[in-house]
């Protein structure tokens, strides 16, 4: 059987050698431009784990002096002074894990209330606006919400709110004296609270407008009130999901550079007192990576970029993970 | 044990005892809730308010079109340009991502890995992928345009990829059969008939990664910081002016001036930002709901 009679594609009019030809033709142009598409498409497919490994090189292959020189002390180390050559990411990774967790602290059950407000409360008008109003959120960028952070958010936070949670909560260590500036941790993580919570606010919107409905009515019907059905049904369905947004989110606190060397004043050692300044790694990169000259600072740089790509790997696998193995539309078909 | 009330059929209906107390917590994690939205709003009311009351004193003719000391026209023009190159590397790769994901590998274990590598690369702290691009094509040579490019473009990437493989394969199957059935090659099918379909959804997707990667300033600082802020210049092979660096040079100097200049900037890359977005949003809900009808 002859693939020119009976592709309708190939009969292109009249017939005869000429014709035969032209579908010959056609038919060579179309073997190799579905093998030119396919071949593109694993290519660009691949490319992006082609970048992560690049990446992931760069990094080591940049820190190697540091990594050789300082070794795994480094993680502990608390000094900093690029003058004396000695580096240590300890007091970073400390402002790092302490800034992004009071972020999530604050942002977490904020962003779960808006995804409840948005899913289940709101009537769909108004969540209509409110949804991309919060997306929008996310949208501004990190470098002017640094610099409004600076001159509007800081100066509020060191007359009114340190003061405030001083007086009220200055029993806990962390809520200690406010300082003379209003750049510090407590600061910081105020800016990165702004960030996260869109981001998880979203995603918990779109994991609780996918709760079956007939789940939730049933629980109405057995006289459960409002709250008593998201806490029953929603979020326990969802709890796998919402836990996964966290992640992200923390993971974005975590990375976010430019905000938080704007307005968490650049400190290099670790205080229990959110309201003193310190210093992330994220941070650290973007405020001295530009001005270094030795060799070494640049390496310990690059090391600090090492901890934070592995620190920003495992939160993303863990939140894909728990997202995919814990995915309740799995449990319910079972 | 109380003595059960007695029963009234002419007293109100009123909740009472525990069900008032449950009805009382339900009602306060409702307000609760909505305060919590309201509160998220009134935060970008207030950001975006400070931006455009103290940014539209600085905006003028000059501002717009001119370089330091005056305005910021040059990095205007470098932004637009360094965006530009970044979303012409990132828009055809990360189709053909999509396209890889959608019609050659759907639901195989190949895809699952592609698309938690673009997960993963869309975790990528942005001053990490600054650091890869100092490393990859500044360090030891000069700062450029084209550096920032291929950094926004890493950005860009995963961001264009998802949104367009959402919109692909909201394709409906009976296209992809029907030009199958036609005895239509693969790679014609796909340029005649689903990429034409889904162009709209790939467009508004790829505006939104653009809104995201205009204002990404991490990057920049280190592949493309040291500049003239004076001169116009396109050639993107030396280091060209560009917003984000502006505004982060000028708001780490206590110089109200400069403050005044940062403000300017931040409302032209706002305002932009914040059009691109929410436009591109309401054209990727039309073109959403026109394809699943």
């Amino acid at each position: 059987m002859s693939g020119t009679a009976t592709n309708p594609a190939y009969v292109t009019g009249g017939n005869g050698g000429r014709s035969a030809r032209a579908a010959d033709r056609l038919r060579r142009i179309d073997r190799v431009g579905d093998g030119l598409l396919y071949g593109l498409c694993a290519l660009a497919a691949l490319l992006g784990a082609v970048v992560l490994v690049l990446v992931a090189y760069q990094m080591v292959h940049g820190a190697s002096p540091a990594i050789s020189k300082f070794g795994l002390g480094f993680l502990t180390h608390t000094t900093w002074q690029p003058n004396f050559n000695v580096f240590g990411a300890g007091s970073l990774i400390y402002g790092t894990v302490v800034s992004s967790f009071v972020a999530l602290a604050i942002g977490g059950p904020i962003a779960i209330a808006i995804g409840l407000f948005l899913s289940l409360l709101a009537p769909k008008g108004v969540s209509g606006v409110i949804s991309p109003l919060v997306e929008m959120l996310a949208a501004i960028p990190s470098v002017i919400l640094g610099f409004w952070g600076i001159l509007v958010l800081a100066p509020f936070v060191q007359s009114t709110l340190e003061p405030w949670l001083h007086d009220t909560l200055g029993f806990i260590p962390l809520f200690g004296p406010p300082q003379t500036t209003g750049a510090s941790v407590f600061t910081a993580s105020l800016i990165l609270t702004i960030m996260i919570v869109p981001i998880i606010a979203s995603i918990s919107r779109d994991l609780f407008l996918a709760v079956p409905r007939e789940m939730q009515d049933g629980a109405s019907a057995l006289g459960a009130t409002r709250w008593e059905v998201v806490r029953g049904v929603v979020l326990p369905t969802t709890a796998s999901g919402v836990t996964a947004a966290s992640l992200l989110g923390l993971g974005r606190a975590l990375g976010e550079a430019i905000a938080v060397t704007q307005v968490i004043g650049a400190g290099s050692e670790i205080h229990a007192n959110l309201f003193e300044t310190g210093d992330t790694l994220a941070g650290r990169i973007a405020n001295q990576f530009p001005g270094a000259v030795t060799e070494m600072h640049k390496a310990s740089l690059y090391y600090l970029g090492v901890i934070l790509l592995v620190i920003g790997l495992l939160s993303n696998l863990l939140a894909q993970w728990i997202g995919r193995r814990f995915d309740y539309t799995r449990g319910l078909a079972k | 044990m109380s003595e059960p009330a007695s029963f009234d059929p002419t007293a109100p209906l009123i909740a009472s005892g525990n069900l008032r107390r449950r009805r009382a917590v339900s009602r306060v994690t409702e307000i609760g809730a909505t305060a919590a939205a309201v509160a998220a709003v009134a935060v970008l009311g207030i950001v975006v308010f400070t931006v455009v009351s103290r940014g539209a004193k600085a905006i003028s003719f000059d501002f717009l079109f001119t370089g330091e000391p005056t305005g910021i026209g040059p990095a205007i023009l470098g932004t637009v340009l360094i965006v530009l190159v970044a979303t012409a590397i990132a828009m055809p790769i990360g189709v053909l991502i999509a396209l890889y994901l959608t019609e050659f590998s759907a639901g195989s274990r190949v895809s699952r890995v592609v698309r938690s590598t673009l997960d993963l690369m869309n975790g990528l702290p942005s001053i990490i992928v600054g650091l890869f691009i100092f490393a990859l094509l500044v360090d030891h040579k000069q700062q450029s345009g084209i550096a920032g490019s291929v950094a926004l473009a890493i950005i860009e990437l995963p961001l264009i990829a998802r949104g367009s493989q959402e919109i692909l394969l909201l394709v409906p199957n009976s296209l992809r059969e029907a030009s199958d059935a036609l005895g239509v090659s693969r790679w014609r099918s796909v340029v005649g008939v689903i990429l034409p379909h889904a162009l709209g959804g790939i467009v508004t997707s790829t505006v939104l990664a653009v809104a995201r990667a205009a204002g990404e300033t991490a990057p920049l600082i280190l592949v493309c910081s040291v500049f003239d802020p004076r001169k116009f210049s396109l050639n993107i092979f030396e280091a060209i002016p560009n917003i984000p660096v502006t505004i982060f040079t000028l708001s780490e100097e206590a110089n109200p001036e400069g403050f005044t200049r940062a403000w300017g900037a931040s409302l032209i890359l706002v305002s932009a930002i914040l059009f691109a977005s929410l436009g591109a949003r309401a054209l990727l809900a039309r073109s959403r709901a026109r394809m699943t009808q």
